[in-house]
């Protein structure tokens, strides 16, 4: 260190100290990367993380009950749910203003059924009550616990009060809650009934299923994608045609040929009765199930499996193998000692693109894959697009995208993100 | 000074086109319909007549009724509505108008009275459900069956449905609690009038999926419209349920060997809603036609098309024989009084409440 | 591999065959659903079902209609016209790009790398019908929503990590010494990125390429909320057929789309194999 500073620091060639020069050039680097990143960057910050990022924070939204009754909730939160009394009349009170101004904006059934989710029911006694609300006298002298009960005996139910108190914080765990089959009970969180759990079981389901595509991906695109990266280059490309062809049509007509193979009176039962081989009153039941759904996806999925495959196993030399042999390795064990091991990397590649594609789809789950077939994005097109319970949706979103990036880290710490290749 | 000249006579080109463009768009009027079948009928009975009417006007049809709640919302939200006359089945239009998104009509002032001077409302009467919602058509979620693969006895009853020794063979029915819990519970021996009192107790609900539990391993649950007619052509069901236009079709136009079942057929209405707070001009523009699409000729017309049946009482009598085929609409309508005799008509405000647990329990019942 | 050797053993030549026919099964599997589809789109019925006379090859049970239909129908044309418009644009856009982030993602001394490249895939883990309710609600208050540039927009969003993907695979083995040389010489950098680079990666490129074009050529849940009348492209439209009412047309267009995609495929195949001949390569 000592001897260091009596020579100086040694200096580039145009007199700059050398440490300093990289540094420089090293920023310069990196900020020249960084320049040809940005756009996209910034494309994909816009275009996408953005709107998604909004989708999944109405997942734990709600300010729409504080702000549709401002004032219940304030006077809601000294009363004590559990004491089994309907809270007093100061609080029926402000719900009358409330649901006053609430019903002249017409956004009183909004709130009812948001509540509603919680608790059936409550969305037509906002919807009746807001019916005669446009018409309350606030300053005459009212009851309104008497007056409130008396349009709709609902309004003396302590548990409408209880929901109302409980849903009244702009941020909710609620929707979290039920898409983990749980709900928020008098005495905190509790599982719900039985015969309403489902979102836990799909989930399972559709991660059980992804895993059998995925392997049946396997099976099928390995001795596939190994002839085409060991034939001749002419018969590879032309071969190559019939792998790429399936992606040029369109996913949904995929999806119904396979409804017309697989049918009990399709193509294939038709073929198996004409054989002889199936009873003509005993067709094979394998659509509108699980069997439908991984025959259909793990055909949709394959492409992305051998090509990956395809471009890790071109760039393996045969000669690998000739030597093994000729060092008096068996075929099996040329194969599963030299080879194998060097197409994992496209194995891993393969899985994980199929595996993450696989766990979205919705389309064609939905179309064939009956009751025991489809997924939880499944349930999450239906909240999105026919229940219209947004927020449920985004936290089954999330909970589902939670699963997909815990796979991807794993996936980038044992392969790597940049060893996956597609052709 | 030629440049000038040039850049004057350029600048008032553009004007004059951006002034063009500016027309033309003043004169649209953007329609959301089903596609299909429905919609064509639509075009024919008084779109095109309404556009002969008008020359320089353009009608954009948007196909996302079934996703119309949905995108209503979100236009709303983002307060950019481009939406100008919505077809919507009732309950879509209930919720609608509950969360304000559709305009509250004044029916007597907004549309054309009967050709005898009936009032708008009496016209219609109770098939106005909302006060956002003019009726157009009244149609039917109904069974059809295969002729041939009934045996002697063709069905006769919705509950032979659930009764598998004597039909043997899967059966189509809607993957949705409304209809097949009222249909499980009917043929449970709960009195009509009863049935939404049952369902009303969680036992009750229980009984209807016990019900449905007897069918389930027979069942092909569908989602689109299009899928029943298909599973019956294709003989991979023996009975199906879907809308009854649907099975018209398939039976008068495809010549398949289908026959329909009656009994038990689900009223609804689908009709037009207009979305709340339009701009002066386009509001007027929607308005003036939907005066003329709803007018009792118009709806009569529309039957000449499809197998619907017209929501006024007015056009009932107008209804005549189809436009291509030639044969009698009447028999083929939902409300003609031999297939009428015994309805069901499901309960709008009672499922606008329960429609979400329902169909919490629904799915988790299929998912078992 | 190409051929049995001469000495190889009958268990050998056993598996040998038994290798080919699993392999040609499997092939027949990738295209079963296109040979059904075939068939049926020339169906005389408007079913999707083989019916009896087709099945003895009688005439009667075939007719182009369907064909017909798809060529004078103005919703098919017109769907035709607007995928048409989007897809090249959404591809061009997403390889362009993600041509450039992948470079410089595959440059040496890039910070957050792991996370740049987690946002930038990030299109194809988050759960399509998650996007596209997201860009929905997005796009609606930025004015896009039911525009031609906001589907293009989402549709090239989509098609972005197959571009990454691919080109920073084939960068992984680029030789940087390569650029280093042409720099020597005096290229400048756009020089030496379209004379020396990019040739070396476009390979990568184009596959990325033709995955993004697929993307949006196929892609029916974002366009269904994105776009809106005036956007809707043939999958839409496919689905709008499937949903509303059954018509083999939609059979029609699949079997038109697969022949000019076979015919596409060839003609760069023979291509290929013509410039290979003109270098003097003989084909591996």
């Amino acid at each position: 260190m000592s001897d260091m500073t009596d020579t100086g620091p040694v200096l580039a060639a145009d007199g700059t100290p050398l440490k300093r020069s990289l540094a420089r050039a090293l920023r310069r680097q990196k900020l020249r990367a960084l320049m040809l990143i940005a756009p996209l960057l910034l494309f994909i910050l816009i275009s996408f993380i953005l709107p998604v990022g909004d989708m999944l924070y109405r997942s734990v939204k709600n300010d729409i009950v504080s702000k549709t009754l401002p004032n219940t909730v304030v006077a809601l939160e000294s009363w004590d749910a559990n004491s089994g009394d309907l809270p007093e009349e100061a609080v029926f009170a402000a719900m009358a203003t409330d649901l006053k101004s609430a019903a002249a904006a017409k956004i009183h059934t909004k709130v009812g059924g948001r509540l509603n989710y919680e608790n059936p029911g409550i969305s037509s006694l906002f919807r009746k009550t807001g019916r005669k609300a446009k018409k309350f006298d606030l300053e005459a002298e009212t009851v309104w616990k008497d007056e409130l009960i008396k349009i709709n005996k609902g309004w003396g139910d302590t548990d409408v009060w209880r929901t109302i108190q409980t849903y009244s914080s702009p941020i909710t765990a609620g929707y979290f809650l039920n898409a983990i089959d749980m709900r928020v009970g008098p005495d905190g969180p509790e599982a719900r009934p039985e015969e309403e759990q489902i979102y836990m079981k799909l989930l399972k389901r559709t991660l059980w299923m992804s895993m059998m595509i995925t392997v049946s991906c396997i099976l099928l695109a390995y001795p596939v994608a190994w002839i085409l990266a060991n034939l001749p280059a002419r018969k590879a490309n032309l071969l190559m045609i019939l792998v790429l062809l399936p992606f040029w049509t369109s996913l949904l007509v995929r999806t119904s040929a396979w409804k017309i193979l697989l049918q009990q009176q399709g193509v294939i039962n038709d073929i198996l009765v004409w054989l002889h081989i199936v009873p003509d009153d005993a067709r094979l039941v394998i659509i509108n199930n699980q069997f439908g759904t991984i025959v259909a996806m793990t055909h949709i999925l394959l492409p992305f499996m051998i090509l990956p495959m395809y471009s890790v196993m071109q760039t393996i030399p045969v000669s690998y193998l000739r030597a093994a042999k000729s060092l008096g390795a068996t075929d099996w064990t040329a194969f599963w000692r030299v080879y194998f091991p060097q197409t994992i990397p496209g194995i891993g590649a393969g899985s994980i693109l199929v595996f993450i594609l696989a766990i979205g789809y919705y389309i064609t789950p939905a179309l064939v894959g009956g009751t025991k077939g489809t997924f939880i994005s499944n349930q999450i097109a239906f909240h999105i697009s026919t229940s219209l319970n947004w927020g449920l949706a985004a936290a089954l979103g999330a909970i589902l995208l939670a699963v997909v990036l815990v796979l991807y880290w794993a996936y980038d710490r044992i392969v790597g993100i940049d060893n996956v290749k597609l052709g | 000074m030629k440049v000038m000249k040039t850049l004057a006579a350029t600048t008032a080109l553009t004007v004059a086109a951006g002034a063009v463009a500016a027309e033309d768009m003043a004169n649209e009027l953007t329609l959301v319909s089903w596609g299909g079948a429905y919609q064509a009928s639509q075009n024919k009975a008084y779109v095109e007549p309404y556009l002969a009417m008008n020359p320089g006007l353009t009608v954009i049809w948007d196909e996302s009724s079934a996703e119309a709640v949905a995108k209503l919302r979100a236009m709303d939200e983002a307060k950019n509505v481009t939406w100008d006359l919505v077809d919507a089945v009732a309950s879509d239009s209930m919720r609608l108008c509950d969360e304000g998104l559709a305009e509250e009509l004044d029916h007597n002032a907004v549309l054309a009275p009967a050709p005898d001077g009936t009032s708008a409302t009496d016209d219609f009467g109770d098939l106005i459900v909302s006060d956002c919602f003019v009726p157009q058509i009244v149609y039917s979620t109904t069974f059809g069956y295969r002729t041939d693969m009934v045996g002697e006895e063709a069905p006769t009853s919705v509950c032979d449905i659930f009764d598998t020794t004597k039909y043997p063979g899967k059966r189509s029915l809607q993957k949705r609690p409304i209809d097949n819990v009222e249909w499980a519970l009917y043929c449970d021996g709960v009195a009509k009038d009863e049935i939404y009192e049952t369902l009303g107790t969680d036992e009750g609900v229980a009984r209807a999926f016990a019900k449905l539990d007897t069918i389930k391993d027979d069942v092909v649950w569908w989602t689109a419209g299009a899928e029943t007619p298909q599973l019956l052509a294709d003989g991979e069901v023996v009975f199906g349920s879907t809308f009854n236009g649907r099975l018209f079709s398939a039976i008068a136009e495809q010549n398949q060997p289908i026959g329909m079942l009656w009994d038990m057929q689900s009223f609804d209405l689908d009709g037009w809603i207009m979305p709340a707070n339009l701009p002066a001009d386009r509001r007027a523009r929607a308005l003036d036609f939907l005066k003329f699409a709803t007018d009792t000729q118009r709806l009569a017309d529309q039957a000449a098309y499809i197998s619907y049946g017209p929501a006024r009482a007015s056009s009932a009598p107008l209804v005549g024989k189809h436009a291509e085929l030639g044969i009698d609409m009447a028999p083929h309508m939902p409300t003609d009084p031999d297939n009428s005799g015994n309805i069901h008509v499901y309960d709008y405000e009672w499922w606008a409440d329960n429609r979400d647990d329902l169909n919490a329990k629904f799915e988790a019942w299929l998912a078992k | 591999m190409s051929g049995l050797p001469p000495y190889a053993s009958t268990g050998q030549r056993t598996w040998y065959y038994t290798f080919r026919v699993i392999c040609g099964l499997i092939f027949f599997f990738l295209i079963a659903p296109i040979v059904v589809v075939i068939p049926l789109s020339f169906n005389a019925q408007d079913f999707f079902t083989f019916t009896p006379e087709m099945l003895r090859l009688d005439p009667e049970g075939y007719s182009l209609k369907h064909y017909r239909n798809f060529f004078s129908d103005s919703g098919w044309q017109a769907a035709l016209w607007n995928s048409v418009r989007i897809a090249p644009v959404a591809t061009i856009l997403s390889v362009s790009l993600g041509t450039l982030a992948a470079i410089g993602l595959s440059q040496d001394h890039v910070p957050a790398r792991r996370a740049i490249m987690a946002i930038l895939i990030s299109p194809m883990i988050v759960p399509l019908i998650i996007s596209a309710a997201g860009m929905y609600f997005f796009f609606s208050r930025i004015g896009l929503q039911g525009s031609y540039w906001g589907v293009v927009l989402a549709h090239a969003a989509l098609g972005i990590p197959f571009v990454i993907i691919t080109v920073t695979a084939t960068l992984v083995g680029f030789d940087r010494s390569l650029t280093r040389a042409a720099a020597n010489m005096g290229a400048d950098p756009v020089t030496t990125f379209f004379r020396v680079q990019m040739p070396l990666i476009l390979p990568g490129v184009i596959s990325g390429a033709l995955f993004a074009f697929i993307t949006s050529f196929d892609e029916v849940v974002v366009v269904l909320f994105v776009g809106s009348a005036g956007q809707k492209t043939l999958p839409w439209q496919m689905f709008l057929g499937l949903r509303e009412q059954i018509s083999p047309t939609i059979l029609a267009v699949a079997t038109i789309l697969v022949v000019v995609s076979i015919a596409l495929l060839t003609t760069v195949e023979l291509l290929r194999r013509r410039s290979e001949r003109l270098r003097g390569m003989s084909p591996s």
